[in-house]
């Protein structure tokens, strides 16, 4: 998938891979997606909740070799 | 859509308490809501420049995780404390936990207002020059103007 920016995440845990998608939307406009990969486990159902509540849209969600894999589009 | 409140009253100056209104203020920052924690008694501790004395006790903490079965006695002794607090930090660092000082800069960030309430500053005789900036100063009534309208109100 096309992305525009790309977070790490990795080992990083609750909450700072959602505090800092939240960061890193910031400077990015609307409709471009962001590449976020995680290891934390709770990242999965926490990155749902975060589009969710902040209207931006979770393209996809996926797991390769124990890292979570997202993509996040800006509203 | 109109932005939810969430309001904190942080009132524990301890390690382990210190952590959960710093992170559900910067999630709930994360997540378009307007926070304000209200820092009273030793709460007022984790508004200090300086956090290296915002510790952990394993005394009259039975709930505490310990690596060997500690008898009471133990715990009491000197120096346990420190050695309780640093174990906890390396615990914390080892888990990509982030540090204290970065979960209160990152609310700060995001525009969580910090209120110490006066009359514990007062009381304890804290000097405001050893807290962060910025921290506003307010009694309960103060709070209460944005606390009564929120969504979501905690006491930690």
């Amino acid at each position: 998938m096309n992305f525009n920016k790309e977070f790490d995440a990795s080992g990083m845990s609750c909450p700072l891979p959602i505090v800092k998608t939240k960061k890193a939307l910031v400077d990015m406009e609307s409709g471009q997606v962001l590449k976020i990969i995680a290891t934390d486990c709770g990242a999965v159902k926490d990155m749902q909740a975060f589009a969710n509540q902040t209207g931006n849209t979770l393209l996809s969600n996926t797991e390769e070799g124990g890292k979570y894999i997202f993509f996040m589009q800006k509203k | 859509m109109t932005t939810k409140k969430m309001a904190i009253i942080a009132t524990k100056g301890t390690l382990d308490m210190a952590y959960p209104p710093f992170i559900l203020a910067s999630t709930a920052a994360a997540l378009g809501y307007e926070v304000q924690i209200f820092f009273t008694f030793y709460g007022l501790q984790l508004l200090r420049k300086d956090l290296s004395d915002v510790m952990i006790s394993p005394l009259a903490n039975p709930a505490m995780p310990m690596p060997i079965p500690m008898p009471v006695m133990v715990q009491m002794l000197p120096g346990m404390e420190s050695m309780a607090t640093m174990m906890m930090k390396n615990k914390l660092k080892k888990h990509g936990v982030a540090s204290l000082e970065e979960l209160r800069e990152m609310c700060l960030e995001m525009d969580v207002k910090f209120i110490a309430c006066q009359m514990t500053v007062d009381l304890f005789e804290f000097d405001k020059k050893e807290f962060i900036e910025p921290v506003e100063y307010g009694g309960a009534s103060m709070f209460f103007g944005f606390a009564g309208e929120t969504d979501i109100c905690l006491f930690v």
